[in-house]
């Protein structure tokens, strides 16, 4: 079946959602000082995790590669911040569904438009809608112009007197982010198994036969550019509430970029991916800042080698790791440690060849 | 048979540019019957199927559907009025196991997606339907198969299988066996034999054997007119067939 994998990606996927859940406990120990700081990173890959997955529902899935998907992130940033009260926090309770709503209205409007455009029609006109909104909020002035707009309290989670979750704690906040990030991904992987999930997978390898066989496709592609819209603009939302403000590079074409590099790094169409992606991404740009201040070449080179190697991502490479012959075949450096000799012919040629695990997927 | 046609066309024209590729074509498909179109490559056999099924509209022309005319709708509206068609290419979704493409077919004419999801009764409808059609195509041994990885002749079938799973009225089939060995040319003109009681099919083909076997009645097609249209007998006595169509091809034949 098409959306479901081998049983080790599910058991790594929890390892790691283990050991970063578990960040808290061994954090201090392991990074001393540092760790504060790294529990704010971590948190930005979960929140940016979630953005790159519903990214992946566009460009994955139905098979629409977007290049203004920050359009919604930075939607979800600034109605945060122009919804906040000045001098009191907002209850989340109304301030999501406001979101929600108000991305969901953003991406009906621009999905109407754009969705009938294909390939790089689609790509230019989802560009052009972000940068519309780039300019417009940086410079009108009740958006802050370039600055942007702060946020002086972050929304708060309470019944009645209670606070359910004292989201100023980063700790508390970092849980919380994992528990929408979790949501989120469970919420994907049951719409992509859905009836409508066939049906963008039909899209997403035929368009034109799915309409043959009498599907308004417009109409299912419109339904998906609206789930990812609202999906990001949460994301662009938990953004706004870590960083305390929104700002107009939230929602510019590099941010949009970037989140389609991540999507890329991590492998399209498996929900999964793109959160591997995010990390990694992160992980990466915050490595080679440190090293150099030339670093978007490092960044650049190493997008460009990860397509070559693994043209399905980091994700393809844990659905189908690549069997020992094939590892013999490609690596140089084995064969000049064996001084030139052929390396010896594998007992099973043939099963070697066709990778571990395939069948399953 | 002297019943009502289910399609009819009038005058029907279709130009690309200088070139008059179907031209004031009169046809008519009558219920349960196998009507097929010969002609040679360029006859405008193809953009015949492709007006009815309204994927390129007419010039000049019209196209009555059960009585009602049908151009200016969409592919779309044209499919969900039940006039069911498969294409010359290949035309599937290959990273869908056998039996997901034909839900997909089955689904949408079932009520569609959103009352499968609703109820559990109709999921099962449109189970049972797609693995109705893929026993008729002979492809239940491949249900779980991703369309991709199945041989040519099976992806032929099961384009036949998706197009039945939309139960249609009206079935376009556009060269279902092109490209196909002598074996299973045989195997799926006994397929299309066995759906004609069920079934009213306009059939595009090349091979001969198969159109005379199957065929109710023939209409062969030249530079976009209708040259000859009657029952397979009339066809095959037909001088003016002879010379044109036939001749040509006996003659390759012998070549």
């Amino acid at each position: 079946m098409l959306h479901s994998y081998p049983k080790r990606v599910y058991f790594i996927m929890l390892a790691l959602t283990a050991i970063v859940a578990t960040f808290p406990l061994w954090g201090a120990s392991v990074f001393g000082g540092q760790s504060d700081f790294i529990l704010e990173k971590l948190t930005l890959m979960l929140i940016l995790a979630l953005f790159a997955m519903s990214l992946d529902l566009l460009v994955g899935i139905v098979g629409l590669v977007s290049l203004g998907h920050a359009l919604f992130f930075g939607v979800g940033a600034y109605t945060l911040a122009l919804a906040s009260p000045d001098f009191s926090p907002a209850s989340l309770w109304w301030m999501l569904p406001l979101v929600m709503v108000v991305s969901a209205v953003a991406a009906l409007v621009v999905g109407v438009l754009v969705i009938r455009t294909k390939g790089i029609f689609f790509i230019m006109t989802t560009l052009a809608f972000g940068q519309m909104l780039f300019y417009l909020v940086s410079t009108s002035p009740f958006t802050g112009g370039t600055d942007g707009v702060f946020i002086m309290f972050r929304p708060s989670l309470a019944v009645g007197e209670t606070t359910l979750l004292n989201l100023d704690d980063p700790r508390t906040f970092f849980y919380f982010c994992l528990g929408v990030l979790v949501a989120g991904y469970l919420f994907l992987r049951w719409l992509t198994r859905s009836y409508y999930g066939q049906v963008l997978d039909g899209i997403h390898d035929n368009e034109h036969r799915m309409q043959a066989l009498g599907y308004a496709t417009s109409g299912y592609k419109l339904i998906a550019f609206v789930i990812a819209g609202v999906m990001a603009a949460i994301a662009g939302m938990l953004a706004a509430m870590q960083y305390g403000f929104a700002n107009p590079a939230q929602l510019g074409w590099h941010t949009s970029g970037e989140v389609l590099m991540m999507l890329i790094l991590g492998g399209m169409g498996t929900i999964f991916g793109p959160i591997l992606g995010a990390f990694t991404y992160e992980i990466l740009l915050f490595v080679f800042e440190h090293l150099t201040t030339h670093w978007p070449i490092l960044m650049g080179l190493t997008i460009i080698v990860a397509v070559l190697v693994l043209p399905r991502g980091i994700a393809g490479l844990i659905i189908a790791p690549p069997g020992k012959a094939e590892l013999l075949k490609t690596s140089l450096l084995r064969r000049l440690a064996k001084g030139g000799r052929k390396p010896r012919t594998d007992a099973h040629p043939h099963q070697a060849v066709m990778p571990k695990g395939r069948a399953e997927s | 048979m002297n019943q009502e046609p289910i399609l009819a066309t009038h005058g029907l024209t279709r130009r690309f540019g200088g070139l008059v590729a179907v031209n004031e074509v009169d046809f008519d498909v009558k219920p349960h019957e196998i009507h097929a179109i010969l002609g040679p490559n360029g006859a405008g056999k193809s953009t015949l199927i492709n007006l009815l099924s309204g994927e390129i509209p007419p010039s000049a022309g019209e196209v009555r559907y059960r009585g009602k005319p049908i151009q200016g709708k969409s592919v779309r509206q044209i499919a969900r009025m039940g006039i069911g068609r498969s294409h010359q290419k290949t035309n599937i979704f290959p990273r869908l196991n056998c039996l997901q493409n034909c839900q997909l077919a089955a689904r949408i004419h079932m009520g569609g997606v959103f009352s499968s999801w609703r109820s559990r009764q109709q999921a099962r409808e449109v189970n049972e339907r797609a693995l109705e059609v893929l026993e008729t195509c002979q492809l239940v041994h491949r249900a779980y198969t991703p369309a991709a990885d199945m041989s040519y002749g099976e992806q032929r079938q099961l384009q036949i299988a998706m197009v039945l799973a939309t139960a249609p009225s009206l079935m376009l089939l556009d060269e279902p066996m092109a490209g196909m060995g002598r074996e299973e040319t045989a195997q799926v003109t006994e397929l299309l034999a066995s759906l004609t009681d069920r079934y009213t099919l306009v059939l595009i083909e090349h091979d001969m054997d198969s159109v005379f076997r199957l065929a109710d009645r023939i209409t062969v097609m030249v530079d976009g007119c209708v040259l000859e249209s009657g029952s397979t007998d009339q066809i095959r006595r037909s001088e003016k067939v002879r010379d044109v169509y036939l001749g040509r091809h006996h003659e390759e034949v012998m070549a």
